[in-house]
């Protein structure tokens, strides 16, 4: 049977401003309990929201970077529902004035590359958390710390046609709000939240049907994420199978992914869905938004993964993998720009950077961020290998070394003695000393076998603690052998 | 002493007359005797007790020749503006016991003037009534004739005032709910243009509309509490920039050059015809005075009410939404579930009228509906305001009742609903278009009872509308 997937995911990701959405509350993660809450936040009577600035620009950036057309005119809406975590009774969103509407974002999936479809981005406060008593107390509390927060919400088209690419989706938005300074868009902590709307195209008898759309909660991460749509769409096959059920005759249901028993669960059905009844927020006034404005956001967007993927592979001469590695994060690509700067081969270090850069942060659990050896270091080092003072294999420790100490390499192979001995006069003395204690092995070596070289190469190398230039010592061996 | 107006009061505390201890107690002991009437009035649901100490602290500061523009002046304040550490409950029984956590932007800027504050006055249970009837604490009654209703439902508010328990009093006003029972109770209420008081601690009913108004027995006190608390609050987004600086002392209007409409909408059907032959009176007057008045008729203002009626309880419903015994207030704790306990808590703890403003909210906000009732009401209100708008530029005031009937007897309309609404005739198009409107005290019927009539301006025209009452007030003819 030929079917498609359709798949449009809706994404919350909580923004980076220094205050709430509508209070002066610092919007931090954590804290005990109810210790960043104002009358605004907590929704207190005679309160009101003023709209953070930062937010709107937040989100007038993000939808810029989405390619989106910025609102000349946005408002705020309330949407009203009944729950102990939400303090006012309703969350000030937006309905049908998003402050960015109609962009796309380029996602590549299987090795080719599509447009999805953004249909809005707009700006709402996030709900406080309510908390459960443990031990068979039957008591609730609300903590009201994340009530206020600014979130936005991404909605896609449903452009999206496997589960791979809505995670590569997904993944490409985070990557453009980190380069942003838009969100962190961490999914542990909640600063970024998707469900996704799945359902199936089958293609029969020259027809096209669709299956009941279903939007999916609970995705924890990128892996919950792949494993709820896959097994989802499975799901709507079978079921299509079964009862042949169509969109029109079911509507839209809601389904919750249980991780622990890899499945979704139903959660709600179309007649249970809520009536928001959305109306304009009458206490804060529409807001227009200046071309001035949008043009100088603008000018702040720095360049995006996707551009600098482009420039890497083009300027740098580096591989499309080393670019797409290099270009996970914001800080990553100026360090690896830091260290390029006026080195004649980038290709090298990229790949330093790839290898053991990363083997030292994964090593330590620390980001780019905090390491501890400034980019240039990276590239003096690479300089003095260059020059021939230590050996590639040397230079890996040195450079262990050096994010232990956080001493600069030059210092290091200096007081360590690390330097070559490429002098043909003092490795002269050990070669002849290694030929002379080695008969046996030179007979080998001259009768052809290479590995009697590698031996000889090994001797030297443990005499001189590894410090004997190879290339120098290889000639050396050749010469005193063949020249007796 | 308690005959004396703010502004007299001002200037006894000036020139050592008086103290503020002194005056404070004057109105204390008014309010002790009030309580041990066969009838008492019920204007204030609760007199502060630390109001003397505020007065001496007052006089302290007079003393050393320091003190703001209201030092020592004392207001009452309606029980849905928030004062910090005093309660406030809206006149509901959902909110009783609850303490103000903070002040009102109106209320700290008063304070920073040096006014203190009296007590807390009654009204309907969140603003929503004309009668102030509707509170958890029994009605207020006029003081003219106490068989009657204040009006409302800043009803308290106007009561304290003109029984003189109070030289001033704030309220607020959604749909009239200052100046009509400013008018049932014979004195002057402002509803200033939308945004000219910030609305940051008034806890809400309809956003878009309420506006805090000043209730007192002279246009010039309207004008010295207006000046030191109107101005632009960052904490309220809709607070306009507007401010009032030198409005005290206020001069009389030269009333020659200025055109008044009396709006045919308001003076006909469903206007009692001694309100009308009030209002005429008053328009007779102004010419006298060597204004111009004009008939006019704005067809629209018939769909105020109705349009007040869909917008004012659907942003209700959602601004009442809060109260639901999670955070604070009154909570049914014999609730076995979440869903239990709202339901109970907001079956017990709301009156009628305001369960019947929430249903008629939430109904006209539901999906399928919204279009038909919300949209069209905001369809509706956006022409009223263009209408207005154009009106303005050709007047300097719109002359008509304050309301269409004069004072009725306690207990006639709290059953009727829809005559209770209509009472709001012509007042609610103030709220729905921003514009500042005042009631003043126009005439007593043949039974005696006050009846006022409203002039309403050109947005932040609020200086020539209190000028224009100064005259009015100075000419004698005044009640």
């Amino acid at each position: 049977m030929k079917y498609d997937v359709i798949i449009g995911c809706e994404v919350h990701v909580q923004l980076l401003t220094r205050s709430k959405a509508f209070c002066s509350c610092p919007n931090n993660f954590g804290g005990a309990p109810n210790s960043r809450v104002c009358p605004r936040c907590l929704g207190l009577p005679g309160s009101l929201p003023v709209p953070n600035r930062d937010m709107i620009s937040s989100a007038i950036k993000a939808g810029l970077a989405l390619h989106c057309k910025i609102a000349e005119l946005t408002k705020f809406d309330r949407k009203n529902y009944m729950y102990p975590d939400l303090p006012k009774a309703y969350q000030i969103s937006q309905f049908d004035m998003p402050v960015c509407a109609g962009g796309y974002l380029e996602v590549t999936a299987d090795g080719q590359s599509r447009k999805i479809g953004i249909i809005r981005v707009h700006m709402e406060e996030d709900a406080g958390k309510n908390i459960h008593a443990q031990g068979g107390l039957n008591m609730s509390y609300v903590d009201y710390n994340r009530a206020g927060t600014p979130l936005l919400e991404i909605v896609s088209e449903p452009d999206i046609r496997s589960a791979e690419e809505a995670v590569n989706y997904v993944q490409s938005l985070r990557e453009i709000m980190r380069f942003l300074d838009v969100s962190d868009c961490n999914m542990e902590e909640g600063s970024l939240r998707c469900d996704a709307n799945i359902n199936l195209w089958i293609y029969e008898d020259e027809k096209r049907f669709a299956t009941p759309i279903v939007e999916v909660k609970n995705m924890n991460s990128f892996k919950a994420m792949k494993s709820a749509l896959e097994y989802e769409a499975e799901r709507q096959l079978d079921e299509w199978r079964e009862k042949h059920l169509t969109l029109q005759a079911v509507g839209k249901t809601t389904r919750g992914w249980n991780d622990d028993r890899g499945e979704t669960v139903l959660q709600r059905m179309k007649e249970e869905a809520a009536d928001y009844r959305y109306f304009p927020e009458p206490d804060i006034k529409p807001i227009s938004i200046s071309q001035n404005l949008i043009k100088q956001i603008k000018q702040s967007i720095p360049e995006l993964p996707e551009q600098k993927r482009g420039r890497f592979v083009q300027d740098y001469g580096i591989a499309q993998e080393a670019a797409e590695a290099l270009t996970q994060s914001k800080a990553l690509c100026d360090y690896f720009e830091e260290a390029a700067r006026g080195y004649q081969e980038p290709k090298r270090i990229a790949n330093w950077i790839l290898s053991e850069v990363k083997k030292l942060l994964n090593e330590k659990q620390m980001s780019i961020e905090q390491f501890p050896v400034p980019a240039r270091q990276v590239t003096e080092l690479l300089r003095i290998v260059d020059a021939g003072t230590i050996s590639g294999k040397i230079a890996k420790d040195v450079f262990a070394e050096m994010a232990a100490s956080r001493k600069s390499a030059a210092e290091l192979v200096e007081t360590k003695g690390l330097a070559q001995i490429s002098d043909t006069g003092e490795l002269e003395d050990v070669v002849e000393k290694i030929i002379r204690e080695n008969p046996s092995t030179v007979a080998d070596f001259k009768a052809g076998k290479q590995k009697a070289l590698q031996h000889l190469m090994g001797q030297i190398m443990n005499a001189t603690k590894g410090k004997a230039n190879p290339q120098v010592t290889i000639r050396l061996i050749k010469a005193k052998i063949s020249g007796n | 002493m308690r005959d004396l107006t703010l502004c007299g009061l001002k200037q006894a505390l000036e020139n050592r007359t008086y103290t503020s201890a002194e005056i404070v107690g004057a109105y204390r002991e008014a309010y002790s005797q009030d309580r041990s009437h066969a009838k008492p009035l019920n204007a204030y649901i609760e007199f502060f007790a630390d109001s003397l100490d505020h007065a001496r602290e007052a006089d302290a500061l007079r003393e050393q020749g320091k003190g703001g523009l209201l030092n020592g002046l004392p207001l009452a304040v309606k029980d849905n503006i928030m004062i910090r550490g005093k309660e406030a409950t809206c006149a509901s029984r959902i909110l009783k016991g609850f303490t103000a956590p903070y002040s009102a932007t109106v209320i700290e800027r008063l304070q920073a003037q040096g006014a203190l504050f009296l007590g807390r006055t009654n009204m309907d249970e969140f603003a929503m009534g004309s009668s102030c009837e509707y509170s958890c604490y029994g009605p207020a009654r006029n003081p003219v004739n106490r068989d009657y209703a204040p009006g409302g439902s800043s009803g308290g508010s106007a009561c304290a005032v003109a029984a003189r328990l109070a030289p001033c009093a704030l309220g607020s006003d959604t749909g009239g709910s200052v100046r009509l029972p400013a008018s049932f109770c014979g004195i002057y209420g402002l509803k200033p243009s939308y945004g000219t008081l910030s609305r940051y601690g008034l806890i809400a009913y309809g956003s878009s509309l309420d506006q805090i108004g000043i209730l007192a027995r002279s246009p010039e006190d309207i004008a010295l509490v207006l000046q030191a608390a109107a101005g632009v609050d960052p904490k309220d987004g809709t607070s306009a920039e507007t401010a009032f600086p030198d409005l005290y002392p206020l001069a009389p209007l030269e009333f020659k050059g200025r055109k008044i409409a009396l709006v045919k909408e308001f003076t006909e059907k469903g206007v009692d015809s001694e309100v009308h032959e009030i209002t005429k009176r008053f328009a007779g007057w102004l010419k006298k005075q060597g204004a111009e008045v004009v008939d006019i008729s704005l067809p629209v203002l018939h769909y105020a009410v109705p349009c007040y009626y869909i917008i004012a309880p659907a942003e209700a419903s959602s601004n009442l939404a809060r109260f639901d015994g999670v955070q604070y207030g009154y909570r049914d704790e014999a609730a076995h579930s979440l869903e239990e306990m709202y339901v109970s808590t907001r079956t017990k703890g709301f009156g009628t009228e305001v369960k019947r403003r929430v249903f008629i909210g939430n109904y006209v906000l539901s999906s399928g509906y919204y279009d038909a009732y919300y949209k069209k009401a905001q369809a509706v209100r956006s022409l009223l305001s263009r209408e207005c708008q154009k009106l303005f530029t050709d007047i300097d005031f719109m002359l008509s009742p304050t309301a269409p009937v004069p004072p009725f007897p306690l207990g006639s309309k709290v059953d009727d609903p829809l005559a209770m609404y209509a009472t709001d005739m012509c007042t609610t198009f103030a709220n729905l278009t921003g514009l500042p409107a005042l009631s003043l005290p126009a005439a007593m019927t043949k039974s005696g009872l006050p009846v006022g009539v409203q002039l309403t301006g050109a947005m932040f025209s609020e200086r020539s509308i209190l000028q224009a009452a100064l005259s009015w007030r100075k000419s004698g003819e005044s009640i």
